[in-house]
């Protein structure tokens, strides 16, 4: 195989890969807008907080210990137990639908019928107040993340040596695949395949999709609006766990985790804001898009560094061609 | 209380249509404006002008023009930190290349450069709308930070990419570097603030303003009824990214002095201007300036009060700030979901009936 | 921190009636937002040695030191504030620790005649004090840690890198460029090829990059990177088994957060230095006594001995230093700002000085002068452990290649004399 020709696709397999990662941050901003109108810039916020509780509950830190510490003079750290990855894990998504809860009870039920943008101002407050809250409880230091699927652990080691072997055997070209994107991956598709699960064949959620198709319907068949709200601000939150232990385990748990939001943005264009398998096929459209880019145009020619703004270039254009995404609901206007 | 009056009885249009129908807006807004320009230069200091004033003057400028396009006619925008580097870039380069030239005109001309690569990034509203508009304008962001960064034209070939603003003088009376009196910065800034509030008033409340408000308020319906929505459209990114232009610029070279792009005009600044607006008011010139000052003015209180005051360690004192913000917003919009302009308004009406309210 | 907020209230109220006396050192620290990681343990070692100072000395000369703490969160904004409220506080010197703030105090401290120490960051060509009066940029430079990576580089391959291929890793912004004209004339001169691999901020996503190296198989790699873009390159470099030995981050990319997060697979990992790390000193004993026990520390007080943490320390000793030059220079102990910056320009740092200061060999000994603000330049190699979790010196501080550098530093001050009409020469 010519070495180029080797190259690009081992770039493009790549690509696939961190187009699974982008989806993962993508669907928790789905799930939301499709089901209540709400765009959640606070979605990457959530991230972060999801896997710092995670780190913090593993670790037996004690929250708000800082503030603590300051008013009561106090010298409380770490309650000094480490707790299972999967028990923390059980925790945490507890504590993602507490917060579910109290954002459906003190922000979004005070809110309801209002404009979309208003809906997406509160989702502002609420990263702000997020990102101070989370780091009040457990400190902006960086925090390493040791879950199983971080470490690539769960597959057998040396998993992408392996690949790598067999394929230069088959092709004269070894092929590097990380552990980390595979597991990424199979996590992803458990994730979705759950959610579509969920979706269909579950009361609840049957409910949740009618409540997306149509409020009022769905009010006056009986469906807790409430209650759905709660539901997908919880799921939202799982996936916004998810995606934190993924995005973490590479860089460890910080700040720069609420950043990853920006990575979702294109793909939701993409893929349009309503649509779950949009969220997938445009993750994996960006995330090659702009891979390939870099590597055959941007690198070579524009001295490199072009992946931001290419994603979302590529993702304006596909507009240009379908103003609503390329899964998006019709837009149907009428006077 | 304050208000003594009995109806409306408007003889002319002129009368109708003024901004501040009530006589005792009319001469508060003298007074705020008789203070600006004739009280506070002469009790300015460097504090005051660099921690309060230059920014909340030159976040109303970004405010407003960002309001034109958002507020006005409807097209969700975030690439305002892109435009005003192109501001800020645009004004480097004018003040590098043309030494003698008044800061006035290289301010200006920065706007209009603005303005046009506003419109050239404006053309695919035409096409996309809502959310899915806000999140294409992102590409005008990244792509044009990615571009100052990586073209060493835009910066005279420094060393390390940063642009650095020379000293330059108007009239005489040095406006930039480092020597600069706080009264001359704050009075270049606070006229281009007051020129725009008053260009984007007037243009807001006639016939080009009406198309824009109608565009927003439904397109085709606009369409409909003569209004061409790409010469709409394309003057409100025109005229918005001429204001952004401006206050980048004035960001640039007046407030900071020196700037790298991806840090000072990265994705933040977008959101920030735009949540301004959404704080203030969309659609509201007043509530520019009120969310310009809520988000400029808050979290440096509450550091003074914090630190400074109560002597808590900064770092709980900067998270406390994110909680506190975040709350007010949540609190502010749960009250009134249309920005602090809207509650302006509302005090002020039930004011006007105060203490008969029937 | 273990009094309490109340007293603590009181405290600084008192604190807001003028005491002149103090010797007012600002602290421009970041301990949120993106870099909160790298900014704690910086601000955290910055504020623990004066606190010692006054608790072991009492104070710089007989005169209480004050840090006065300000949150810049990295944002050149927020910088400018604190720099505005605490400049009238009598600030003797500003760390302002970041790039962006760096470059718009760098005329604005000019103009108020108030000295700025920007260490192993900042301007380089600061240091070249004829043009940049104010700004001092010692022991070391951007310039000086690429040329200290390369000289390394020599020394492991015997002199000679012809025919190597080195690539440089770099967060795309005013910070990560800086090496690059440094590495272009080194590469011209040592004959090995130099290749540019950009990462856009935040770097949270490197796999091009990375695929890149993969491909071009260089054989070392260089790395400016600073907050999340480290721990991604370490963790990148490890999945395609970069060989870490040959994996060289400036010092701002070479601290435990960066590699902690990748585990094992980060041993052998290098990173330059211009300090001393590890808690190995006796200056640690004093601070464990007079500042920890006496539950004074700054922060969480769990940062000490790592090696932002000793950054800090360093820093803040250089500048305590300068304050005690400063003092017997003009004869009296309470300094302002201008006689700071003459104590700074007539800094000598040697061997015995910081041996009686509790830290014999934390750094290089060296002295300040007019036509030189950066010191001498010297660059140490560090190599991560992963499994002791420690970073361990592995070289000299060695010389680097000034032949180079100089010229560069003096085109660049030059350009920026000659655009803002400075008239070079020594005051």
């Amino acid at each position: 195989m010519p070495e180029q020709l080797a190259f690009t696709i081992e770039v493009f397999l790549n690509g696939l890969m961190a187009g699974v990662l982008y989806a993962l941050v993508a669907l928790g901003f789905v799930l939301i807008y499709k089901a209540s109108g709400i765009f959640n810039y606070a979605q990457g916020v959530m991230a972060l907080f999801a896997a710092m509780t995670l780190v913090g509950i593993q670790n037996g830190q004690v929250p708000f210990s800082h503030l603590i510490n300051a008013i009561l003079g106090t010298d409380v750290h770490h309650f000094g137990w480490h707790v299972h990855s999967a028990i923390a894990i059980v925790f945490t998504v507890a504590v993602m639908v507490l917060l579910a809860v109290c954002v459906q009870r003190f922000v979004f039920r005070h809110l309801v019928g209002q404009e979309p943008i208003i809906l997406f101002m509160a989702t502002i407050g609420l990263a702000y107040f997020l990102e101070g809250v989370a780091d009040l409880m457990w400190g902006s230091e960086i925090k390493s993340l040791n879950v199983c699927a971080t470490e690539g652990a769960c597959l057998p080691q040396g998993l992408n040596m392996w690949i790598d072997e067999t394929t230069y055997n088959a092709f004269g070209y070894g092929f590097f695949i990380d552990n980390l994107d595979i597991v990424a991956s199979i996590v992803a598709i458990i994730l979705v395949v759950g959610l579509v699960m969920f979706a269909q064949y579950t009361k609840q959620g049957r409910a949740m999709r009618a409540v997306a198709d149509d409020h009022q319907a769905a009010l006056s068949v009986g469906v807790s609006l409430n209650f759905i709200w709660i539901l997908v601000w919880s799921l939202a939150g799982f996936v916004a766990l998810v995606a934190g232990i993924m995005w973490g385990a590479k860089s460890g748990v910080q700040f720069s985790l609420s950043l990853i939001a920006l990575k979702a943005l294109p793909v939701l264009m993409l893929g349009g804001f309503t649509s779950i398998p949009g969220a997938i096929v445009g993750g994996l459209i960006i995330g090659v898009g702009e891979k390939l880019f870099e590597f055959l145009i941007g690198a070579p020619f524009l001295g490199g560094a072009t992946e931001n703004w290419f994603a979302y270039m590529l993702a304006l254009l596909f507009l240009v061609f379908r103003p609503q995404g390329l899964f998006g609901e019709k837009i149907i206007e009428r006077v | 209380m304050f208000y003594r009056e009995a109806g409306d009885f408007n003889t002319s249009y002129a009368e109708d249509q003024q901004t501040f129908p009530i006589k005792f807006d009319r001469y508060r807004y003298y007074v705020v404006l008789f203070i600006a320009i004739f009280v506070v230069p002469f009790i300015i200091n460097d504090y005051w002008a660099n921690s309060f004033l230059l920014p909340f003057l030159i976040y109303a400028i970004a405010a407003i023009g960002l309001n034109i396009l958002v507020g006005y006619c409807g097209q969700v925008s975030l690439g305002t930190g892109g435009f005003m580097a192109v501001g800020a870039y645009a004004c480097y380069k004018l003040m590098t290349a043309m030494p003698d030239v008044s800061m006035f005109i290289h301010v200006l001309l920065a706007g209009l450069i603005t303005a046009a690569v506003g419109v050239l990034f404006g053309l695919p509203s035409l096409r996309i709308k809502g959310f899915y508009l806000a999140v294409a304008t992102l590409a005008a962001q990244f792509f044009l930070v990615w571009l100052f960064n990586r073209v060493p034209w835009f910066y005279n070939y420094s060393a390390s990419g940063q642009i650095n603003a020379p000293e330059r003088d108007t009239f005489g009376i040095l406006i930039t570097g480092p020597n600069t009196e706080a009264w001359a910065t704050y009075m270049f800034c606070l006229i281009f603030t007051i020129a725009s509030a008053l260009v984007a008033r007037n243009l807001t409340r006639g016939s080009v303003g009406r198309k824009w408000m109608a565009i927003r308020d439904m397109d085709i319906a606009a369409e409909i009824i003569g209004v061409n929505p790409l010469r709409a459209k394309l003057t409100a990114f025109a005229v918005s990214s001429f204001f952004i232009g401006i206050s980048g610029a004035l960001f640039f070279s007046i407030y900071l002095g020196a700037v790298e792009v991806g840090e000072v005009f990265g994705i933040t600044k977008s959101f920030l201007v735009l949540f301004m607006i959404i704080i203030g008011g969309l659609g509201s010139i007043f509530g520019s300036f009120a969310g310009a000052a809520f988000l400029v003015l808050l979290p440096v209180l509450l550091k003074i009060v914090g630190v400074d005051w109560l002597g808590w360690p900064t770092d709980i004192v900067a998270h406390l700030q994110l909680v506190i913000v975040g709350g007010l917003i949540v609190v502010f919009l749960i009250a009134e979901p249309h920005g602090l302009a809207q509650l302006w308004r509302v005090a002020k009406e039930k004011l006007r009936l105060w203490p008969f309210p029937h | 921190m273990k009094y309490k907020l109340g007293t603590l209230a009181v405290a600084g109220l008192m604190a807001a009636s003028p005491v002149m006396a103090d010797l007012v050192f600002p602290s421009l620290s970041y301990r949120t937002g993106p870099y909160a990681a790298g900014g704690i343990p910086f601000a955290d070692g910055y504020a623990d040695y004066f606190t010692m100072l006054n608790a072991r000395d009492g104070g710089i000369g007989g005169v209480m030191a004050k840090v006065i703490e300000c949150e810049t969160g990295y944002n050149t904004e927020k910088g400018v504030e604190c720099y505005e409220s605490t400049k009238g506080e009598g600030a003797l010197v500003y760390q302002p620790l970041s790039t962006g703030i760096t470059y718009q105090l760098i005329p604005k401290t000019t103009a108020d005649n108030i000295p700025m120490h920007t260490m192993g960051y900042g301007r380089t060509s600061a240091a070249n004090g004829k043009v940049f009066s104010h700004t001092f940029n010692y022991p070391a430079n951007y310039w000086n840690g690429a040329s200290g990576a390369i000289n390394y580089l020599l020394s492991e391959n015997g002199g000679d890198l012809k025919g190597k291929k080195v690539a440089l890793v770099y967060h795309n912004s005013a910070y990560g460029k800086e090496p690059i004209r440094t590495l272009q004339e080194l590469s011209a001169k040592h004959g090995f090829e130099f290749k540019e691999v950009p990462v856009d901020h935040p770097g949270q996503e490197q796999k091009s990059q990375w695929l890149q190296i993969r491909r071009d198989k260089p054989d070392y790699v260089i790395m400016y990177g600073w907050g999340v873009m480290n721990q991604v390159a370490v963790q990148e470099a490890a999945n395609i088994r970069f060989p870490m030995e040959n994996f060289i981050g400036i010092w701002w990319s070479g601290s435990e957060n960066d590699v902690l997060a990748a585990g094992d697979k980060a041993d052998g990992y290098k990173a330059l230095t211009f300090h001393g790390v590890g808690d190995d000193f006796p200056v640690f004993d004093d601070i464990q006594k007079h500042v920890v026990d006496a539950g004074n520390a700054a922060g969480a007080g769990d940062q000490i001995g790592t090696v932002l943490y000793n950054r800090g320390l360093y820093a803040a000793m250089l500048a305590a230093e300068a304050a005690k030059t400063a003092q017997e220079i003009h004869g009296t102990a309470d300094i302002t700002p201008a006689m700071m910056r003459d104590g700074m320009e007539n800094l000598e740092i040697t061997e015995e000085k910081m041996a009686g200061l509790g830290m014999p060999n934390f750094g290089p000994s060296f002295s300040v002068s007019c036509d030189n603000h950066g010191g001498p330049g010297l660059i140490g190699m560090t190599q991560w452990d992963a499994t002791a979790k420690e970073w361990k010196l592995i070289s000299e501080f060695s010389e680097t290649d000034m032949s180079v550098i100089q010229p560069l530093i003096d085109a660049d001050s030059g350009a920026y004399a000659s655009e803002n009409n400075i008239e070079a020469g020594c005051k």
